[in-house]
């Protein structure tokens, strides 16, 4: 999982610390699992930050010792770099996982608030990286609006509505069978917005569970706020790039194999036509003007 | 309907029985007249439901209240975003009063609120409506389904605002025209209109006038939310052909409503200023309002698919241009949002936990100690400061009086000019009168002059003002040792304000 950067000379400065550990290399690893610990922290702001960074890129065995340290506490070491900075993450069952009870209450009861806040943190991560090439690429900075990306699940939904109208398919679930009912049509048929008595987003509504995600990105270190246009504009950092190419995206495609959806592909991030073939695979005939 | 084979077997005698379940087909078309029929369920509800208000409401008409709604919603939606919640009260309220003139206004606006808010349906979490009804599957078995639909919903607009907007199940309810193709519908009304508007018939012309302008507005939302797509997901679109065929259709489309509409623009107009009839002028006067309205709407949608071309340019330059990457990686709409999204909840909702286990970071928890807990919960509140820092006394500069001409000497230049109407007099008389009194005074009085060469006809009119200055050039030359240039005539012309009130009205 650990990804070494560009590594520069690292014997001329690694042979003085070949000794034996000592309690204080013990704990300046301890220190940058700590700084790793605090993800809105940057590397460039916080000068031991960045000497802790670079002794870890120059000296192997202080290097391995803090991946030990960060395993120990339950955590994966994604990216040790000065852009993202010590970014671990949280292993599954560790302390420091997050658990969608404790996200949103409702969830733990009902399947269909479940899958709303899971697509919405889904989405955004769509919208932000929206072609292969641009979550491949270290430089790429997304952007995402709360409102763009509620508007774009419900575009998504609209062209599976429209291929089903097309087809002459009652959608309509059956009354005692929700677990039944298609996906799309739980996020359709929430309201996108409401009006409430304190001129607060309505938590339930589509645009508020999306508000509600990126404000738990952001205080992840994933995304910036940058405005306030269209709900709220953010970018994403590093750090988020690395998460969703990383673990979020094999995790939930591993997910997605098993129920034995193939999305079909020939491995190649090519532009239009490769892509154009791969989506005419999964939605056939979704209608002029927009096929996906 | 084809029947199944097993009905071979069945004794002929038997086949006047009970008969089985008619199939899929003949069931579709009932089962789209039941969802219409559910549309208009909400508004029979309201109807139902005012009795159980605190209050005497059943004085109050509450489906055509609602009905009235829908329409304002609907008239007042922008291409960009929507009704406003409170400018729909308002207009809502007159038609309240009206029924019950009586009762106190915060009342009429009570009713107003509790209309939209059902409307809205307000106490539900998804803010919709839901109606069951029954279908025969294809193999027979009779299935019960929820049929969800909104009536007004809830948009966000610019700066965070909420806005509403019909749903096409409430235009289509509004207008009655259920289960249409919205392109061929408008066409049809604006037939309709044409042929009433040459036979006279303008009574029924605003009626169809004003569908077409719902079927307009229809028609906008389904291309703005065509557009809104295309900017969020180029990639998703195909930039050879189907793009530029749909934005060429829909120019055609515009071009050619935009010139039917102005034929019957002039049509109306036409019948407008011919008719001796007043209710047929007023009829024909609203009627060119709505065909103005629809063509504005028009001009709007044109200018967003002009738009649409150098956007989606741009995009193309930064994606198809950029410099392609060797390493292939996870399409994230492609190969998990799209397959996603048509799953069974149950089976959805497994891969949206996976994603969002390891999708949202980790935290680190707080942990608290009972001893810093007790100091804290100890430690009295801070003091506010109930007001701010003081205030710095403001340093006022006061700004020099740079006009060239002070009050008195305008209020003489003036006096000087109130010519009487049948005395008009030249300007070098005046120039000098004026001199005798101020030496800076001329210069005034020729300015005053010079503005009066261009009288400013129509504020006057407008303003109903009885008279007025004006100047003539009669080929005289100024002879004055100031001034050179024409020698105008400075007179006073009376005006008819009556006459001209009369023809502002």
């Amino acid at each position: 999982m650990t990804e070494h950067v560009e590594w520069s000379e690292p014997e001329a400065v690694a042979a003085p610390a070949s000794a034996a550990v000592t309690p204080a290399d013990a704990a300046d690893a301890a220190r940058l699992v700590a700084f790793g610990l605090q993800p809105r922290l940057q590397p460039a702001r916080d000068q031991e930050y960045g000497e802790l960074l670079r002794r870890y890129r120059e000296d192997p065995p202080f290097a391995r010792l803090a991946d030990a340290v960060a395993t120990g506490l339950g955590l994966v070491v994604l990216e040790v770099s000065p852009r993202a900075g010590m970014a671990v993450t949280a292993a599954e069952d560790s302390v420091f996982a997050v658990r969608m009870s404790d996200y949103a209450r409702r969830t733990s009861s009902d399947a269909g608030d479940r899958f709303l806040h899971g697509l919405a943190h889904l989405a955004v991560a769509a919208l932000a990286f929206p072609r292969p090439e641009d979550l491949a690429d270290d430089g790429y900075i997304g952007r995402v609006s709360v409102n763009g990306v509620d508007s774009f699940v419900r575009q998504a939904c609209r062209r599976l509505e429209e291929r089903a109208e097309e087809q002459g398919e009652n959608t309509d679930p059956a009354t005692d069978a929700p677990g039944l009912e298609a996906a799309w049509r739980i996020w359709v048929r929430r309201s996108a917005t409401g009006a409430t008595k304190d001129a607060r987003r309505l938590a339930g509504s589509t645009t508020g569970i999306v508000g509600k995600a990126v404000a738990f990105l952001t205080d992840s270190g994933f995304l910036q706020r940058t405005g306030d246009d269209n709900g709220g504009t953010y970018r994403t950092t590093a750090r988020y790039q690395l998460q969703v190419r990383d673990m979020a995206g094999s995790a939930a495609m591993a997910e997605l194999l098993e129920l034995g959806v193939v999305p079909v592909t020939d491995g190649t991030a090519t532009l239009l036509p490769a892509e154009d073939t791969d989506d005419l695979e999964l939605v056939a005939d979704a209608g002029l003007p927009f096929h996906s | 309907m084809t029947s199944p084979a097993s009905t071979d077997s069945v004794p002929p005698q038997l086949s006047a029985g009970p008969r089985p379940a008619p199939g899929p087909a003949a069931d579709e078309g009932l089962a789209r007249r039941l969802r219409a029929l559910a549309c208009t369920a909400p508004l029979h509800d309201l109807d139902a439901r005012k009795a159980n208000l605190a209050g005497e409401y059943s004085v109050y008409g509450m489906a055509e209240v609602a009905l009235a709604a829908i329409d304002l919603v609907t008239l007042n939606m922008d291409f960009d975003t929507g009704a406003d919640h409170e400018q729909i009260v308002a207009r809502l309220v007159p038609r309240i009063a009206a029924q019950a003139p009586q009762r106190p206004v915060a009342e009429h606006e009570r009713v107003a609120r509790w209309v939209l808010e059902n409307l809205i349906n307000v106490g539900s979490v998804d803010r919709g409506f839901r109606a069951v009804y029954g279908t025969f599957a294809s193999d027979g078995t009779y299935v019960r389904r929820d049929y969800d639909f909104k009536l007004i919903e809830e948009v966000p607009g610019y700066g965070g605002g909420v806005y509403l907007r019909t749903t096409d199940e409430a235009v289509n309810v509004l207008v009655g025209a259920l289960d249409t193709d919205v392109t061929s519908a408008q066409i049809a009304a604006e037939v309709k209109l044409e042929v009433l508007i040459s036979r006279g018939r303008l009574a029924d012309a605003q009626l169809a006038a004003e569908q077409a302008r719902y079927r307009t507005v229809q028609y906008s939302e389904t291309l703005r939310k065509a557009l809104d797509a295309t900017r969020r997901n180029v990639r998703a679109v195909d930039w050879l052909q189907a793009v530029p065929d749909m934005i060429a259709e829909a120019l055609d489309h515009v071009a050619d409503r935009y010139r039917h509409e102005n034929a019957i623009l002039t049509n109306i107009r036409k019948a407008r200023d011919e008719s001796e009839d007043p209710e047929h002028k007023r009829r024909a006067a609203e009627l060119v309002d709505i065909v103005k309205d629809c063509i504005r709407r028009h001009t709007q949608l044109q200018s967003r698919l002009l738009e649409a071309g150098p956007l989606f340019r741009a995009e193309q330059d930064r994606q198809a241009f950029g410099t392609p990457l060797t390493t292939s990686g996870i399409d994230l709409y492609g190969h998990l949002v799209a397959p996603v999204l048509p799953l069974p909840l149950q089976e959805a909702v497994r891969v949206t936990d996976a994603f969002f286990a390891r999708g949202t970071g980790f935290r680190t928890r707080a942990s608290v100690r009972v001893g810093d807990l007790v100091d804290l919960l100890l430690t009295p509140p801070v003091e506010r400061e109930h007001l701010g820092a003081e205030m710095p006394e403001p340093d006022l500069i006061a700004t020099p009086d740079d006009s060239r001409f002070s009050e008195e000497q305008l209020a003489v230049a003036t006096e000087l000019l109130d010519l009487p109407a049948d005395a008009p007099r030249r300007l070098s008389g005046l120039l000098a009168e004026a001199r005798r009194q101020d030496p800076e005074l001329p210069y005034l009085v020729a300015l005053l002059a010079v503005h009066a060469a261009s009288p400013p006809v129509g504020t006057a009119y407008r303003q109903g003002e009885e008279k007025l200055l004006f100047a003539v050039d009669d080929g005289t030359e100024l002879d004055d040792p100031e001034f050179g240039g024409a020698d105008l005539i400075v007179g006073t012309a009376l005006l008819d304000a009556v006459g001209m009130a009369a023809d502002r009205s």
